[in-house]
């Protein structure tokens, strides 16, 4: 049996085309995932994501709790703001990864993948025992939040009709509690698109009445319903990682490209920390690199990539797709580290044929600015 | 969706009509089309290839998935659509005039006799 959140008849009244998602039944597109990429890039998409996961953490450990079990510097998180950042085994590589909002004072939201929930909050209890401190108290609420995204630059238009709470005012990574159409929301200016939008955390059972309020709100700036197709389009675009393509148990922070939230200076310890120092001297061995085809040929997650000579394998596909946006071939790829130059020319294996590929500087997808 | 009469379908979605005793156009199903999504990309077979029944000849792909195309009787590929392989997105606005190539076989016809009636590809569907 599969699970479903609770805007299952929301989708199906959308036209939405269900499929088995990780063990939710969830929306793959609705009007179709070129549509509704374009929509995201130029007006605005709603999505329904929540099938994430809420973890919660709170107390007067809390905040140290947390800055001990991910990689980015918690101690810097102020209320009402949100970080990115890595989960990470004792040997470097990824459990997951999620974004840190501090709501209150002594209270932290985690929020992680769908598919890792039980995986994280189990790893969560182990990291307990090497916590030096009294443990803060850690809830899976997972089921108790739907979580609606809604991205694209008529977002903040969109949303404004709905709510007192001042949008223009809240920057990119920060979130407040407020209400959308007397909903009470935790509403937060981040996103999986790379374009400005908000994730609204609400009450389980208010995900559908607040999913009608927004389709309703931006009928006339041409707001549509998105699924987890043009999410992955999306994401691609922007190299955003994906757990289970670029993101795995296997592979560190430092070798996937989240170096940037991997804060080995920080002051507290973190689980990793000690072999992810070790890495960072000796150097990570491979990197994630975007990659375009030169021809017409998609590259698609495991195929092999080599030089441009064909001779050596020097890396695989994590991620691919053809971009809706830039209208060709685009992938993400792990390649040794020596390659990770922009304009190498490789081959990948399609089909067993070699076709050319080049090393492109990424984003991909580069927002206009207004 | 129509499903045109005087064409004949595969349990693999894809379409045959008889140009002539010899001849037979191939295509996908608006079914097809529909399940896979946006069509972005298209392979299709060099001419002069000979295929066997249910061969694979080509490939489709639309933006999350890759398909193969598995050849609906066994003849030789005497012509392929190129203009479908630059705008393989024609294929999601109209599958059943999508052709993508065709075969020549002494038999054409009598294989295509055997492949399923526009009512039985629906009951087909129906079941899926």
């Amino acid at each position: 049996m599969l699970k479903q959140t609770a805007l299952i008849e929301e989708h199906r009244k959308c036209g939405g085309r269900l499929i088995d998602f990780g063990g939710w039944e969830l929306p793959v597109q609705y009007s179709g995932v070129l549509n509704e990429h374009l929509a995201v890039r130029n007006a605005c998409g709603l999505f329904d994501v929540s099938h994430m996961g809420e973890v919660w953490v709170e107390g007067p450990t809390a905040g140290e709790f947390v800055d001990f079990l991910v990689t980015n510097d918690i101690s810097k998180l102020a209320i009402d703001q949100a970080m990115y950042c890595g989960l990470c085994h004792e040997s470097g590589g990824l459990v997951d990864d999620l974004v840190v909002y501090r709501v209150g004072n002594e209270q932290y939201l985690l929020v992680v993948n769908a598919s890792n929930t039980d995986k994280d909050y189990t790893h969560i209890q182990k990291v307990k025992s090497g916590f030096k401190k009294p443990l803060p108290n850690i809830e899976n609420r997972s089921l108790r939040f739907s979580q609606l995204a809604l991205q694209g630059p008529k977002a903040e238009t969109i949303l404004q009709r709905l709510t007192s709470t001042l949008l223009s005012e809240m920057k990119t990574y920060w979130c407040k509690f407020g209400r959308i159409d007397g909903i009470k929301t935790l509403i937060a200016r981040t996103g999986y698109t790379g374009e400005d939008g908000f994730e609204l955390y609400v009450e389980w059972s208010q995900g559908p009445a607040l999913w009608n309020k927004l389709l309703e709100a931006g009928k006339t700036d041409g707001l549509l319903p998105c699924g987890l197709g043009a999410r992955d389009t999306l994401r691609l675009e922007m190299k955003y990682a994906l757990y289970g393509h670029e993101l795995t148990d296997e592979t560190t922070p430092l070798e996937t490209g989240l170096g940037w939230v991997t804060k080995l200076t920080k002051v507290s310890d973190f689980v990793g920390k000690a072999v992810l120092q070790k890495q960072k001297a000796s150097g990570a061995i491979k990197s994630l690199v975007g990659v375009k085809s030169l021809g017409r040929a998609i590259p698609r997650q495991g195929y092999d990539v080599y030089t441009e000579d064909q001779s050596t394998k020097i890396g695989i596909i994590t991620s691919g797709t053809s971009s809706p946006s830039l209208k060709l071939p685009i992938g993400i790829a792990f390649v040794d580290k020596k390659f990770d130059v922009v304009g190498t020319k490789l081959a990948v294996k399609v089909r067993e044929e070699l076709h050319p590929f080049e090393i492109v500087s990424t984003p991909f997808y580069k927002r206009s600015k207004t | 969706m129509n499903y045109p009469s005087n064409y004949r379908y595969t349990k693999d979605h894809e379409w045959c009509e008889l140009a002539s005793d010899t001849r037979v156009k191939v295509g996908i199903t608006d079914h097809a089309q529909s399940s896979l999504g946006d069509i972005v990309y298209l392979d299709l077979p060099k001419v002069g290839r000979e295929l066997k029944f249910h061969e694979t000849f080509g490939v489709v792909e639309s933006i999350k998935a890759v398909s193969d195309l598995y050849s609906p009787l066994a003849g030789t590929v005497v012509e392929t659509n190129a203009d479908l392989i630059s705008e393989p997105n024609k294929i999601n606005a109209s599958a059943h005039e999508s052709w993508m190539l065709t075969l020549e076989s002494p038999t054409a016809k009598a294989q295509f006799e055997t492949l399923l009636t526009a009512a039985a590809y629906q009951d087909f569907v129906k079941t899926l």
